[in-house]
């Protein structure tokens, strides 16, 4: 906690402002998540392109900052971000096209509120968007196969590339937001595609309280889902990952197209 | 006086400074008559304009003088549509003014730019108040042969020379285009007046050959792939003031002519109409900015992101198309609306990219960027409006770029109810193309940003740079706050637009000023809305609690050291990632089919002395497939007429009196 902050000699101010400008950005998008009730105070102030554009705004903070200091590190790591981040982001768009094209709406609330009702039924579209909704996961929060968020000292890394000349707070504040940014992607699956539990507009407590426990419970599965997956499988080499987002880009479309063709239940 | 007459005497004393400058000549007194009289007049000019879009003054009027055409006079219309341009223009040419009084100073032959810059400016003014065909395309020329003045102002730079004779070429080429659409709106009675050519509409082939003339001709100012081939040549070759309002303001110019021919003049639009212009805007973006993303020099980048942006915008004409031939008056006003905003941000924040180049270039007399780096500590208010910049044009909130984006995105879910099969499945592929170019116009301002400002300097010039001069900064960090409020507060400049929209597709969005909390809520709220104001409170909320709070309860200590960098800094500034490195991996994943990316490896084997090569070669297949065999055939027939030079008196006497006979025989057999 008391640790004080190393700055490089060359450091800019950028570089200082960056981590609370990243955590700021995840903390406004995360907050914009339902995560055990719809119906959120703010929701109508940004939709879920908006969400997903707040990420995009603090992975771009993120990668100007490891460029700062001049190191070739945090040059590799801000490049390989970005190029991740280019097939990442359209294949989140992707998917957010098909929820919305079903849903009527790009409001996250509305989505899952449409989600809990009756009248989804099994989708095609639906599969395709889960599928690569958790690709798009997996690269987004840097993890098992895309990168390593343990390892250092490797020229496999991404994200750790990028944060190599942060020390103490500012490190311990773009850690916290990467956390949060999990916690996002865990919530947003969660509220998508398993919203029961969600407690409904105008609710009384006792679903509040159902609603708080389904969601732990959510998030223990997801992190025991994703520690099981991590320990099956290697990391793939950095140009295997454009093939993996590739896949999740090319099944959004996928599904947005047979949302196209197939005109019953479009709103 | 009518807004309208005022609008025509600003373009007219625009005119007429012009020969006042030349006679000036090189004294400094010519510099400030030029910048200061641009800009009084472009304010002027753009607050009548701005008035009379608001409804505060009269938003119409009609004007006949008696030249041009002797049976239809030179006539000039004011409506939604072009004082909605016209705001843009004169904004652009204001703040470009303004930034030129500081600028200017640094031109060597500053008569070679004065006269022309005025010329260019009441060029693009004319151009949006015309309403016949002859002075549309007099106006259209003036512009065209002032900017390419312009671009060759620099004549003795390499490169320039040859960015002016290809630029002119496709000027003349969409001048020509222009024309023949306009000749077949006027039909055979040659009604030149565009009142007379709304009276009798286009119909059947007629129309279709319209419609693609004005993609030819438009589209060729405007930088659509493929006729895009001119302006990464011409753009960076004029002054910077120049290219950002040829790259900010011109091109916005072209796409005023595509949307009164094809929305006003060429009368109600079949389904198909939107087809090409969807797939020739999905095309643009994605090769503009992957084109933008191997770039070294700093304007080319620009220049090429410009084409990405016009992209954008005609995605958002070719649903406002698709739309407004289903009868869906609501979402055709949505496309319309957003593609009319993306013309506003673009001017702005393109503008603003523009000027910070040129500062960049006068402080350290380099574009490339690979030689530049770590300017945030020299010239930091240039960096702070730079970033402004490059975060608008990323499409990232709160800033205003993403507004228009959000809105075009909004447009293209509202598709499925169009019945066209060849439209269900064409927009979803072009929202994909779209999303693609967003998220890779983030990594290219990301690469221009971090290298250009971030990192170390690159070379002793990069190293010795000064921050640029008031003017210029100014009109730097005026644009960022035009960016950031537009972004947070587009409610305004979305009804403000609403009268161009409705001027062109006949329909309009809900009023967004009086919904709650100033959100933008397009169709409804059920559906979609957004808050930059209250994104904006959040981020700077959360943000400044988290600092405070970690100030306060653990450590505010701060530390200078040498960089880290895993224990084994270099402290070669060249050991620093490069933009090449960094546009590598993209280069390899997009790159190598698109653009015919290549990389070859020359590793010598073990023991062998000679030092190992690696060369990574970019080629533009547009070029290659496209114009390569049309200048071959040109020069090749222009070889072979070469010989008809040389003839005796006899041959050439024989050579009419056969030309005679054969065109006699054709009459003959005509009639």
């Amino acid at each position: 906690m008391r640790k004080e902050v190393v700055l490089a000699h060359n450091a800019s101010w950028l570089f200082r402002v960056a981590p609370y400008l990243i955590f700021a950005g995840t903390w406004v998008a995360a907050a914009l998540v339902p995560t055990f009730a719809t119906g959120l105070m703010f929701s109508w102030s940004a939709d879920l392109i908006a969400i997903i554009a707040l990420l995009g705004t603090a992975r771009f903070f993120l990668a100007l900052a490891g460029m700062d200091i001049g190191t070739s590190f945090g040059g590799i790591g801000a490049s390989r971000e970005v190029m991740i981040a280019t097939l990442a982001e359209p294949a989140l768009l992707m998917i957010v096209f098909s929820l919305a094209l079903l849903a009527g709406s790009t409001q996250l609330s509305t989505i899952a509120g449409y989600m809990l009702s009756s009248n989804v039924g099994l989708r095609v579209t639906l599969a395709l968007s889960l599928f690569s909704l958790i690709m798009v996961a997996i690269a987004e929060n840097a993890r098992i196969p895309v990168d390593n968020p343990a390892t250092h000292l490797e020229l496999t890394m991404v994200h750790e590339a990028m944060v190599l000349e942060y020390s103490a707070r500012h490190l311990a504040v773009i850690e916290l937001a990467s956390f949060l940014k999990l916690l996002l992607y865990v919530s947003l699956i969660a509220c998508v595609f398993a919203p029961w539990g969600l407690a409904p507009v105008g609710a009384g407590a006792a679903a509040h309280l159902l609603g708080i426990a389904t969601y732990a419970g959510k998030l223990a599965v997801a992190g025991v889902l994703l520690a099981l997956f991590e320990t099956a499988i290697a990391k793939m080499r950095v140009f295997r990952a454009p093939a993996f987002l590739g896949a999740a880009f090319m099944m959004g479309i996928l599904g947005v197209l047979l949302l196209f063709v197939s005109r019953g239940g479009l709103r | 006086m009518t807004p309208l007459q005022i609008l025509l005497a600003g373009a007219g004393a625009l005119l007429g400074l012009a020969p006042a400058v030349v006679a000036l000549g090189r004294s400094p007194g010519a510099r400030a008559l030029t910048y200061g009289g641009a800009l009084t007049l472009c304010g002027l000019t753009g607050a009548v304009a701005l008035l009379s879009l608001l409804g505060l003054a009269s938003p119409t009027g009609d004007a006949v003088l008696p030249l041009g055409l002797p049976w239809v006079g030179a006539r000039f219309h004011l409506d939604a549509l072009s004082a909605a341009f016209l705001v843009v223009v004169n904004l652009g040419g204001a703040v470009a003014s303004f930034y030129a009084l500081g600028y200017g100073r640094h031109e060597t032959e500053p008569q070679r730019v004065q006269p022309f810059y005025l010329a260019f400016l009441a060029g693009m003014n004319l151009v949006v108040l015309a309403a016949d065909a002859f002075s549309f395309l007099i106006a259209w020329e003036v512009m065209s042969l002032a900017s390419w003045a312009l671009v060759v102002a620099r004549h003795r730079e390499a490169g320039n020379v040859r960015a002016g004779y290809v630029y002119l070429l496709m000027a003349s080429f969409g001048a020509l285009s222009l024309l023949l659409a306009f000749g077949l709106l006027a039909g055979p009675q040659g009604a030149y007046a565009f009142d007379a050519m709304r009276a009798h509409r286009a119909a059947g082939a007629v129309a279709a050959l319209v419609l693609a003339l004005a993609i030819l001709g438009a589209g060729s100012k405007a930088g659509l792939v493929p006729l895009h081939v001119w302006l990464p040549l011409a753009h960076p070759a004029a002054p910077s003031h120049v290219s950002a309002l040829m790259s900010g303001v011109m091109t916005k110019v072209a796409v005023y002519a595509f949307i009164r021919i094809v929305f006003d003049l060429a009368g109600p639009p079949d389904w198909w109409w939107s087809l090409p212009v969807l797939v020739l805007g999905g095309a643009t973006t994605v090769m503009g900015v992957l084109q933008a993303l191997m770039q070294q020099d700093l304007k080319r980048v620009l220049a090429f992101s410009t084409v990405e942006n016009v992209g954008v915008v005609f995605i958002g004409l070719g649903l406002a198309l698709a739309f407004r031939a289903a009868q869906l008056p609501a979402a055709a006003a949505l496309s319309m609306t957003a593609a009319l905003f993306h013309v506003f941000n673009h001017a702005a924040f393109k503008s603003l990219l523009f000027f910070g180049a040129g500062a960049v270039q006068e402080a350290t007399g380099e574009r490339d960027i690979e030689r530049l780096g770590g300017l945030i500590q020299r010239m930091p208010q240039t960096a702070l409006a730079f970033l402004g910049g490059s975060l608008a044009i990323s499409a990232l909130p709160p800033l205003n770029g993403f507004v228009s984006e959000w809105l075009t995105f909004q447009a293209i879910l509202m598709s499925p109810r169009l019945e066209a099969w060849a439209l269900k499945l064409l927009v979803p592929a072009v929202g994909a193309l779209m999303a693609l170019s967003a998220a890779l116009a983030a990594a290219c301002f990301v690469r221009v940003f971090g290298i250009v400002f971030l990192g170390r300097p690159r070379s002793a010039a990069a190293g010795g740079a000064r921050e640029t001069d008031l003017f210029c900064r100014t009109a730097l960090l005026a644009l960022a706050g035009i960016c950031l409020v537009v972004g947070v507060l587009p409610g305004f400049v979305i009804d403000a637009l609403a009268p161009a929209a409705e001027a062109a597709v006949g329909g309009r969005l809900p009023a967004q000023v009086s919904q709650p909390w100033l959100s933008i809520v397009p169709i409804a709220e059920s559906r979609s809305s957004y808050n930059g104001i209250l994104v904006l409170a959040f981020i700077a909320g959360s943000a400044g609690m988290c600092a405070a709070a970690i100030h306060q309860f653990a450590s505010r200590q701060t530390r200078r050291g040498p960089a880290w960098d895993c224990g084994a800094p270099d402290p070669s500034p060249a050991t620093q990632y490069t933009a090449a490195s960094f546009a590598q991996p993209i280069r390899r994943v997009f790159a190598t089919t698109l653009l015919a990316a290549r990389e070859d490896v020359d590793m010598p084997q073990p023991g062998e002395l000679r030092a190992s090569r690696f060369q990574a070669t970019i080629g533009d297949p547009i070029w290659r497939t496209l114009y390569a065999p049309i200048a071959w055939s040109v020069d090749l027939a222009a070889e072979r007429l070469n010989r008809l030079q040389f003839l005796t008196i006899r041959l050439y006497l024989s050579l009419v009196f056969f030309a005679l006979i054969g065109l006699l025989l054709v009459l003959a057999l005509w009639t």
